[in-house]
């Protein structure tokens, strides 16, 4: 099939708001080529369960092509149309399974040389994109919370060495009431600026209350049941006679919600879809919870384009050395606190070079806390780089201060 | 084994370490990152010539990057399939050019998907013709009670990068009871010291140097693997991958210089096999995998030590991950016809 064969009907296997979406913009698919398609119906079957903000940038996407005179749509999908396919690529399904002919692609364009070109085009693509189309400024600038080290009595790491760069590394933070504190900033954020998907509370372990009922929460310890069927579902993939990590992979795509125990009459079936997408999309995910929250964070980020997102890590599993794994009797997981610590380090970082990616970058603060300790990196227009600050100072007064 | 016989031993070895798992420069030689590398920094680079810029124009997949690297040639083929190379490997260029046999080049790789990257699919090579292989994590597999089913699966997981075990292949693949009669040593002995042992890596290292011991190959080619636990997204296990592989790099260079059989005549290269995704690479998450084809992720450095290589040397030219084979070759004294890749005159 050929993009100009697409009708209406062909997306009748799409759930009900993105098959009305993809209809609708039917005539401009049709004159796209069979390289690029796909990269907009993969946005458009997963439509219904994607953030305000992920479908505002769709809906721009299509306004963008659709703005553009016929020829400099041409010129600047000359790159996609002169891709080299292989003839399986060109009978797969890339209608129906999107997402899979995309990795088939992918793994085509590595394999054929043409992922560096490919790469620089996607790129210029979507600058085009969205210098065409405004982003909104945030009604508040974005505040970033990463709280690291839960249960680290003595760090023995160098922490904030790359985000202290970036702002002022308070030295004697007031520990106390710490916590606290911040759920009351982000509880008072989300009350002000009432916003879908606008203020995230992300957690690798228990959620800590209170929190208010307008922040959208994600925990690890709450999908521990989504985990556990998860993890079974896998094992019994790997043992399967037609095992494949083609199949597996199929597999953990096509898996929503209600296949992993989640309540298929939930009220919030857009946040259920983004839990299950963490652990079948995300590597790792599913068994350190240090990797969970960062990735949790860089996909709320990424799609939600939260205003607040408060990121709080607890220990992961100690990964055990050889000897102790061959050894007869196996013991329970531990916790690795100081492992966790330096993960949380590094993604307090990520998550704040994600928070930089979005809008209204240049107005938005990020603050990182050693929990339970006195040790703090502020980053924000008004803290100049690259600082130290040795007076002591309460950790409400720094959230006075980014909020 | 088929091809064993008395060699003449050779008057120049080549141990060559590749890390399986990318590292990026700035967890190793870039200023953040050399608390974690104090031997190849301390011990071995004051005795290295230093090449800072090794591009990989390859695919970034562990085992077709390998294999692209032991080739000379960017190889093509899927990373997960259980293929040999398409051109001759540097083992099978050695052999031949120079009447090696089996015995004088070994290859210790990570896992099941390493086990055809010791002979090609050439026409005017394959079966045979190249260097054994040895897995270590399937020989413990086959060590361990029940064939290391059970509850050792975490460990024996055949790579990070994808979420899946590989079913068992065939290739030129060294079994327990040979590898055991090779060595000396016996299976139960074996899982005995693999108890006493932190890693799979280490597992790679003792034996490597029991290989060096007892048949003192002229040709060994050693892939780490463990740095790739990066893939999970935990940084701090992603560092105590390089600070084992660093540790263990110096292991094996004194070894090298402790073993008569090879001290004063073995040249060892260390390399990433390519890097890992740029922090800054929006398309990424950084450290934890090499998708992006970024510049970060395609570039990587290479470390060169021995009798005839240039001490204290840093060459920052850009050279191809696929030069190292002519390089051995010229080292060496064969000829890899049919690389893409160019003599590395610096160590030369």
């Amino acid at each position: 099939m050929t993009p100009k064969q697409l009708t209406s009907e062909s997306f009748a296997r799409y759930p009900a708001e993105g098959r009305k979406l993809a209809a609708s913009k039917v005539a401009l698919l049709r004159e796209l080529p069979i390289a690029f398609v796909p990269f907009l119906l993969k946005e458009a079957i997963g439509y219904d369960w994607k953030f305000p903000a992920e479908r505002r940038e769709l809906e721009q996407q299509f306004a963008y092509l659709e703005s553009l005179p016929f020829r400099e749509r041409a010129r600047q999908m000359a790159v996609f149309t002169r891709l080299r396919l292989s003839p399986q690529l060109e009978a797969a399904q890339w209608v129906d399974a999107p997402g899979q002919f995309l990795e088939q692609l992918s793994a085509h364009l590595w394999a054929t040389h043409q992922m560096d070109g490919f790469r620089a085009t996607s790129e210029s693509y979507v600058e085009k994109v969205f210098a065409a189309s405004p982003q909104p400024t945030p009604p508040v600038p974005r505040l970033g919370i990463a709280v690291i080290g839960q249960g680290v009595a003595q760090k023995r790491y160098a922490l904030f060495r790359k985000l202290a760069r970036e702002g002022v590394y308070f030295r004697q933070v007031k520990p106390r009431g710490g916590l606290p504190a911040i759920l009351k900033a982000v509880n008072a954020r989300a009350a002000a600026h009432q916003v879908p998907y606008g203020h995230w509370y992300i957690d690798g372990g228990e959620t800590a209350a209170p929190i208010d009922g307008a922040v959208t929460r994600v925990s690890y310890a709450a999908l521990a049941q989504v985990r556990a069927v998860l993890s079974e579902k896998m094992r019994k993939a790997y043992t399967s006679a037609s095992f494949s990590a083609e199949a597996l992979r199929t597999l953990l795509a096509q898996m929503g919600p209600e296949e992993v125990g989640l309540n298929p009459k939930s009220a919030d079936a857009v946040l259920d879809h983004f839990k299950v997408s963490l652990l079948t999309e995300g590597s790792g995910t599913q068994i350190f919870s240090t990797t969970f929250v960062q990735w949790a964070a860089r996909e709320a980020l990424r799609r939600a384009q939260p205003l607040t997102l408060l990121s709080r890590y607890a220990p992961r599993q100690r990964e055990k050395p050889m000897g102790e794994l061959l050894s007869e009797v196996q013991s329970k997981p531990e916790p690795d606190p100081d492992g966790s610590l330096i993960d949380g380090d590094m993604g307090a970082y990520y998550t704040w070079l994600n928070q930089q990616r979005l809008p209204g970058a240049d107005r938005a603060s990020f603050l990182v806390w050693f929990e339970d300790h006195g040790e703090a990196v502020v980053v924000g227009p008004a803290f100049p780089r690259g600082t130290e600050e040795h007076r002591p100072v309460e950790l409400s007064e720094l959230l006075t201060k980014v909020s | 084994m088929a091809g064993r016989g008395i060699a003449l031993p050779m008057s120049k070895k080549a141990v060559v370490v590749t890390f399986g798992g990318g590292a990026r420069d700035d967890e190793t030689f870039a200023p953040d990152g050399q608390e974690n590398i104090p031997h190849l920094l301390n011990d071995l680079m004051p005795r290295a010539t230093f090449f800072s810029q090794v591009v990989n124009r390859g695919i970034l997949g562990h085992y077709v990057a390998t294999a692209s690297l032991a080739t000379g040639v960017y190889e093509t083929f899927n990373n997960f399939a259980a293929v040999p190379p398409d051109y001759p490997t540097v083992f099978e260029y050695f052999r031949k050019d120079l009447k090696r046999p089996t015995s004088d080049a070994w290859v210790i790789a990570p896992s099941n998907g390493f086990n055809r990257i010791g002979e090609s699919g050439h026409k005017d090579y394959g079966a045979g013709t190249g260097a054994a292989v040895i897995l270590p994590k399937r020989l413990l597999a086959a060590a361990l009670p029940g064939g290391g089913a059970g509850g050792y699966d975490h460990l024996l997981r055949d790579n990070y990068e994808s979420a899946v075990y590989s079913p068992a292949v065939g290739g030129h693949e060294i079994e327990m009871q040979q590898l055991a009669e090779v060595l000396k040593l016996s299976v139960t002995d074996f899982a005995a010291h693999a108890k006493s042992l932190a890693s799979p890596d280490e597992l790679s290292v003792y034996i490597a140097r029991q290989l060096m011991r007892h048949l003192a190959p002229s040709l060994l080619w050693i892939t780490l693997h463990d740095i790739d636990i990066a893939h999970s997204g935990t940084f701090s296990l992603y560092l105590d991958g390089i600070k084992r592989s660093d540790r263990l790099c110096a292991e094996l260079w004194h070894a090298i210089e402790k073993n008569p059989e090879y001290a004063g005549k073995t040249t060892m290269f260390i390399l990433p096999d390519f890097g890992r995704d740029s922090d800054m690479s929006a398309g990424g998450n950084g450290f934890q995998h090499h998708r992006t084809g970024d510049a970060v992720s395609r570039t990587t450095w290479m470390m060169a030590m021995g009798p005839s290589v240039r001490q204290n040397v840093v060459v920052e030219r850009p050279v191809q991950s696929t030069d190292l084979v002519p390089t051995l070759g010229a080292l060496l004294g064969f000829s890899p016809r049919l690389s893409t890749g160019k003599p590395l005159t610096e160590v030369l």
